[in-house]
């Protein structure tokens, strides 16, 4: 399959002495829906920002599809839209002729430019609002407006950094719909975000940048099997004494024959919390299931109302990946200014 | 990108420039309209008559070129420093930066946004001279080739300032303390001939004094300098400026991290 997007070797070191990136090799192939992770300052926003020639590169190459960026950056910038993580247009144009003008950056007639400013602010929901100034357009709307000017050339690599940022929650399900269709359509797409269960329910692959360097590369499906635990919230249908709990965690522990509730390495204390006014926060080992923590609760005649994930397991993963990568102690690298 | 689509991105560069000036009139046309209206009434009407006859002219027609010609080389200046200041602090540059459009466009279209308006200024002007002196045109080619290659070379000039700029300040700290006074010294106001030998060889080194004697021969047929030497001088530094400007902007000087 053609990689949409190869970095190899890739470093940025600023001015300062800064090290933001410290050899990044990634390939992302065409088609895919692939997340770019990382902590701010992990150097995510200096890697879209080499790739699309808004940041000078120290070394490495960069190649999007057939065209490396150091020898036919016209090309490559054909090919590529970028969706920015703060608003980068003029506040005193309208949406229309944002979007005007960039198709015509890329050469677009003046025609086809109007038929696909249509077409793009109809589908994001601006096309009401393409004469009112920038400035008066709402958080959410500024960025659709954005993924709208970066799909007027029809690139093949759409890059959006945190695109969902400061959206509500209706919008930010609405834009993943949205980008969902078009990445069926064969636009390749890269995300960085910091809402995780976004890149769990959208990307096919993820890579966790940190410290300028890759720590984890792979499938999302893989990278989730490797969560170890997860915490579930139960709603109860009355409020339980904290002595009776310590009861039945006792109990459950003791019928728990192949021990799988004890493999997470917590003191059993703090498996079980009650919050008020009548919930449980109950932690999982990945081996274990919740069977046996729902018929002990039963046997004592408590009933629970509803379960739900306390964390996104990416988001615990996450966390699990980037705590390791600190506690192998200090590096020459650095964060990046992003 | 191939020839239609590089003048595409040009003549999309230039129409978002020229719309920017119009759609901000009051600052941009306005105020140079105003401020030589003054010089005309001040100079021309009130000082002038006392002042008599400069190089055989009139005073208020011996003034007249150079008032139009500073404003045209002020107002190309201010507009492309401006407008890309403004376009890297708003971060909208960043639209041309990610596109494909070369350098060498993004220069072009800058610079020639400073020209539509320091040339629209210029007309203005001209035309407000009208009520104040008796306007005639000694050479049209060489009055409208100065005045063109002086905006082109004052736009790129304003590029240059436009793409070190860190804060507003540093927009105007240039025509404030740099192109007024050079413009002053020019010889709008007066011949060099009536300089001491000393001072006349000090304003040589000006190279607005080239622009104004070239464009007052176009009205009046009466020069300074050499028409040659002008023209070389003129050309020399916008070639210079041109060159300068696209390779610090293929450096990414003030753009790019």
């Amino acid at each position: 399959m053609t990689a949409a997007l190869s970095i190899s070797r890739l470093r940025k070191t600023y001015p300062n002495g800064m090290v933001a990136l410290n050899g990044v090799d990634l390939t992302v192939e065409q088609g895919d829906f692939f997340a770019l992770l990382g902590r701010n300052g992990a150097g995510k926003s200096t890697a879209i920002g080499i790739i699309s020639s808004l940041v000078n590169k120290s070394g490495g190459r960069v190649k999007i599809f057939d065209a490396d960026i150091d020898e036919n950056f016209a090309r490559a910038k054909s090919y590529l839209g970028v969706v920015p993580q703060e608003f980068n247009f003029s506040i005193f144009e309208t949406p229309l002729q944002i979007v005007c003008n960039q198709a015509g950056y890329y050469g677009l007639g003046k025609a086809l430019a109007r038929a696909r400013a249509e077409q793009y602010l109809k589908q994001l929901g601006l096309w009401e609002h393409r004469a009112n100034m920038a400035q008066t357009l709402s958080g959410g709307m500024k960025r659709r407006l954005m993924i709208a000017r970066a799909l007027m050339h029809q690139p093949k690599l759409l890059i959006l950094d945190e695109p969902t940022a400061g959206v509500d929650i209706e919008i930010r399900r609405s834009m993943w719909n949205y980008l969902t269709r078009i990445n069926q359509r064969g636009v390749t797409i890269i995300l960085t975000t910091h809402y995780l269960e976004e890149a769990e329910s959208l990307c096919r692959n993820v890579a966790i940048i940190d410290r300028g360097e890759l720590i984890a590369n792979t499938s999302t499906r893989k990278l989730l099997e490797t969560v170890r635990q997860e915490t579930y919230v139960l709603d109860l249908d009355a409020a339980i004494d904290a002595k009776l709990l310590q009861k039945i965690q006792r109990e459950t522990y003791t019928l728990d024959a192949d021990k799988s509730l004890r493999e997470f390495p917590h003191d059993r204390a703090e498996r079980w919390r009650l919050l008020p006014p009548a919930s449980l926060e109950v932690d999982v080992p990945k081996t274990s299931t919740v069977n046996l923590i729902f018929d002990q609760l039963g046997r004592h005649g408590i009933r629970v109302r509803s379960m739900r994930n306390k964390t996104n397991r990416l988001e615990r993963l996450f966390l699990d990946l980037v705590d390791r990568d600190a506690a192998r102690g200090d590096r020459v690298t650095a964060g990046g200014a992003a | 990108m191939n020839g239609r689509r590089i003048w595409i991105a040009y003549a999309t560069i230039v129409r978002k420039e020229t719309a920017r000036f119009i759609r901000i009139w009051q600052q941009s046309l306005l105020p140079p309209v105003i401020t030589t209206s003054l010089y005309f009434v001040i100079f021309g009407n009130l000082i002038g008559p006392r002042i008599g006859v400069m190089d055989g002219h009139r005073y208020i027609d011996f003034i007249v070129p150079g008032l139009i010609l500073m404003a045209v080389l002020t107002n190309a200046y201010t507009n492309v420093s401006s407008s890309f200041f403004s376009a890297k602090f708003q971060r909208s540059i960043e639209e041309l930066q990610v596109s494909p459009t070369p350098n060498s466009i993004i220069l072009l279209g800058y610079a020639s946004g400073g020209v539509m308006r320091g040339i629209l200024v210029g007309f203005i002007v001209t035309i407000i001279s009208l009520f104040f002196s008796e306007l005639s045109i000694h050479n049209y080619w060489i009055m409208a080739s100065v005045i063109v290659l002086t905006a082109v070379l004052f736009s790129l000039a304003g590029f240059l300032n436009g793409m070190f700029a860190k804060k507003f300040d540093d927009v105007s700290i240039i025509p404030t303390f740099i192109l007024t006074p050079l413009t002053y010294l020019g010889g709008i106001f007066y011949t060099i001939k009536l300089l001491p030998a000393f001072w006349q060889g000090v304003s040589h080194m000006n190279p607005i004094l080239y622009m104004i004697n070239a464009f007052r021969y176009g009205f009046l047929g009466v020069t300074d300098i050499h028409l040659g030497v002008s023209y070389a001088i003129i050309l020399l530094f916008t070639l210079g400026l041109f060159c300068l400007n696209l390779k610090l902007l293929n450096r990414g000087v003030g753009l790019r991290r």
